[in-house]
């Protein structure tokens, strides 16, 4: 294709990414930079049925509105933000570290601070989810293979029913079912014999729960795509192993496998960056009292009752997204190798 | 999660807008938008707003109890999403901050004969809300099991609603005879709030925005919850107030402390629960140490109009909701909450939210930066419920957590 073809080819994408991924995201950085001017306070006289009329502490909204309105962005604060306790917490992990009684103290501690809990459980989640989604996925997409034509449809079907299904309509269904009142929570207290077990008051069991679900609803994407990749393996090859004597599990091994490999990549890839934003689960399940995550920060900030904090939310965004190409990168550079090999070819 | 069902079903049902005939004779052409919380007492209100809907005034109601988040956002804009919000006296504030709602003294003087002294809400002069029902949280108790166990007079203090539960539960009756709104968020953090007020203790150093819970009083009240809640459900931590009032009718529970405008119904004896309704007894909301305040912080439920709106709609919007609340809401429902309305005379289920008023109860803080101690408290104190953390570990999280938000929005330096 001519350079001049090529540009106004991609154009129209090139245009929409600019707009609604490169600016916005511009924003968000400085956005993180700044916070709000301090908020003029005055007393005035107010009068409520309770206690009567009192000198009271409110803002001046006027005087408020126009520090704002001569500068819309607010006080610069630098990357205080990003240092504060409700991000990095640098200055309280000092301190956490300086009177420390061991490790496990120290670890707990830090453990309270709002963005180091929500860190581990999304780290947790994506590692556990990202592989055994794509294992289960895997897994279907062998067994759909191969069942008899007849059922092929309704399988796949069921399969894909947790894609279908919105995440917080699933996760609420299965919220009130594993719930103490629901069917298989009251079950779990039967086989226990244990009736004060309850999934929402154990925090163990509450990530195990979001942990399974979250399995549940990754698993469809893998299985499309490995279903998808079985129908291009290679039958001679299949075949030839088959006379060297391999049985199934070798086949799979050695043929199957390595032949889908690159598509893992790319399921990879997909499940980590959906996997990383989990949010709904949290919501679905009311779980926030064991279970926090990045996104759900992000969610908390802008959901204030008493406005949003735009800084704050942002800070965890760009946090988000750094971490992101971090764990990202394993799997880019694999795709960058496996893409120059072919073109070496 | 009946939160977020709530939502979508008063999306679905109410956001349309009702278009009927007019009743209640306004003959001013409008829209009228109104957001407002999702609770029995309000619904009688929003019933009577949409029945104004003619075929030039349109009446549309978001009933949700994500109304404290959406407010400051819908009304930002110009012209806003809604032209009233029913707010309380602990939702006012933010609007306020921003300036979000308009002087009435105009509509009073023109529409508001109706109204009386004691409904009128005013700031530095001005009138910025109209108040229609008192709120806050008392005791409910069931006298039959109250007596089963041997305790002849109602609890008064949280120590004796401790000693009751524990006769409860040795002798068989109950196993949780306690309930409470103790989810976390708004309601774990309105817990918090209603026994840290009954200690007399201020929230913040005076005449400061620094907070000051991390005091003896602050543990005090921790550990009274804490006590408490092993008297409770061990699913306590996803129960709200709505779960607990079901509870209640359930019969599953024998002492809560929950929110007035709930009782209606439970003390029903014609209603759902015959069995139960005859033998709930409400009184005041539990005293804590020798301050001898009820832990139920005081709330007046009203409404404002919103500035960024035209005058027309302002107008409509005030008749509407001079409609809603007219004298004749009280006498057709006089069990529907604790109304400040003229011509209302109290009914039993008032009796514990009058209690709690004439024993020296005290109004919910309304300062400026009162909502984000909330929003921390409700974030930060379930890691003590929990056993994970120790309450001057947790108060000093709470502390934290304000600071780094009151910082942002410009409270603290």
């Amino acid at each position: 294709m001519p350079h001049k073809a090529f540009a106004w080819f991609i154009l129209p994408s090139a245009l929409a990414m600019i707009l609604f991924i490169a600016l916005p995201l511009v924003s968000i950085v400085v956005q993180s930079l700044y916070i709000e001017h301090p908020q003029v306070l005055t007393q005035v006289e107010s009068c409520s049925p309770f206690g009567g009329c009192t000198m009271e502490t409110r803002v001046d909204a006027a005087a408020t509105a126009a520090l704002r309105d001569a500068q819309p962005l607010g006080r610069f604060n630098g990357l205080g933000t990003y240092f504060n306790r409700s991000h990095l917490a640098t200055r309280e992990i000092a301190t956490i570290l300086k009177d420390t009684d061991g490790i496990a103290d120290s670890l707990r501690r830090i453990y309270q601070l709002p963005f180091y809990r929500a860190l581990l459980f999304t780290l947790c989640y994506t590692a556990v989810v990202t592989p055994l989604g794509m294992l289960a996925g895997f897994w279907i997409a062998l067994a759909v293979n191969r069942i008899p034509a007849v059922l092929k449809g309704p399988v796949i079907f069921v399969s894909l029913l947790p894609m279908i299904i919105t995440p917080l309509i699933g996760s609420l269904v299965i919220y009130w079912m594993v719930n103490s009142r629901g069917i298989l929570g009251n079950l779990l207290q039967w086989v226990t014999q244990d009736p004060t077990l309850s999934i929402a008051a154990s925090g163990p069991l509450t990530w195990l729960t979001l942990f399974l679900y979250g399995i549940w609803i990754a698993a469809p994407f893998s299985f499309v795509v490995f279903y998808a990749g079985l129908q291009t393996v290679p039958q001679d090859t299949l075949e030839s192993a088959m006379i060297d004597g391999a049985n199934r599990w070798e086949r799979v091994r050695f043929v199957i496998i390595p032949h889908l490999v690159p598509l893992a990549t790319f399921v990879a890839l997909v499940q980590l960056m959906d996997n990383f934003r989990v949010l709904e689960p949290i919501i679905g399940f009311n779980a926030q009292a064991s279970a926090t995550s990045l996104s759900f920060s992000i969610y908390n900030d802008l959901q204030a009752e008493n406005g949003q904090l735009f800084a704050s939310a942002a800070a965890t965004s760009l946090l988000t997204i750094a971490l992101l190409i971090v764990l990202l990168f394993p799997v880019l550079i694999r795709t960058w190798r496996d893409f120059s090999r072919k073109s070496a070819h | 999660m009946t939160k977020l069902l709530t939502v979508s079903a008063a999306a679905l049902l109410s956001a349309l807008p009702v278009m009927a005939l007019a009743e209640c004779g306004i003959s001013d052409a409008g829209s009228v938008r109104i957001l407002a919380n999702d609770f029995g007492a309000l619904d009688l209100v929003m019933e009577r707003a949409t029945s104004c809907a003619s075929d030039t005034l349109s009446v549309s109601v978001n009933q949700t109890e994500e109304h404290k988040n959406l407010q400051v956002p819908a009304l930002s804009i110009n012209p806003a999403e809604y032209t009233v919000a029913v707010i309380a006296n602990n939702s006012l504030p933010p609007l306020l901050n921003e300036g979000l709602v308009q002087p009435l003294d105009d509509l009073v003087a023109e529409y508001g004969a109706q109204l009386t002294p004691q409904q009128i809400i005013r700031i530095d002069g001005k009138i910025m809300a109209i108040a229609f029902m008192v709120n806050g949280m008392h005791l409910f108790t069931r006298a039959d099991l109250l007596e089963e166990a041997g305790i002849e007079s109602t609890p008064t203090t949280w120590a004796e609603v401790l000693d009751a539960a524990e006769a409860i539960r040795s002798q068989g009756i109950l196993e949780y005879p306690l309930a409470g709104a103790y989810a976390p968020g708004w309601e774990l953090a309105e817990e918090f709030v209603n026994m840290y007020s009954a200690s007399g203790a201020p929230f913040f150093k005076a005449g400061t925005a620094e907070p000051a819970i991390n005091s003896e009083a602050g543990v005090t009240v921790l550990e009274t919850m804490k006590a408490l809640t092993a008297y409770m459900d061990p699913d306590y931590l996803s129960i709200g107030s709505l779960e607990a009032s079901k509870m209640w009718g359930a019969g599953e529970v024998a002492m809560m402390n929950l929110w007035a405008s709930q009782a209606g119904p439970l003390i029903d004896a014609d209603g759902d629960y015959p069995e139960i309704a005859p033998n709930t007894v409400l009184t005041a909301a539990p005293t804590l140490g020798d301050a001898g305040i009820p832990a139920g912080a005081l709330f007046w439920d009203g409404f404002s109009i919103a500035s960024n709106i035209s005058d027309e709609d302002a107008a409509a919007s005030f008749q509407v909701m001079m409609h809603a609340i007219a004298p004749d809401l009280a006498t057709e429902h006089p069990t529907g909450a604790s109304w400040m309305i003229d011509g209302y005379v109290p009914t039993d289920n008032a009796v514990g939210i009058m209690a709690n008023v004439s024993s020296g109860g005290v109004a919910y803080p309304t300062l400026p930066y009162m909502g984000l101690m909330h929003s921390a408290l409700g974030n930060e104190l379930v890691d003590y419920l929990q056993g994970k953390e120790s309450a001057q570990e947790a108060l000093a999280g709470v502390e934290a957590a304000y600071t780094a938000a009151a910082q942002e929005r410009g409270y603290l330096n």
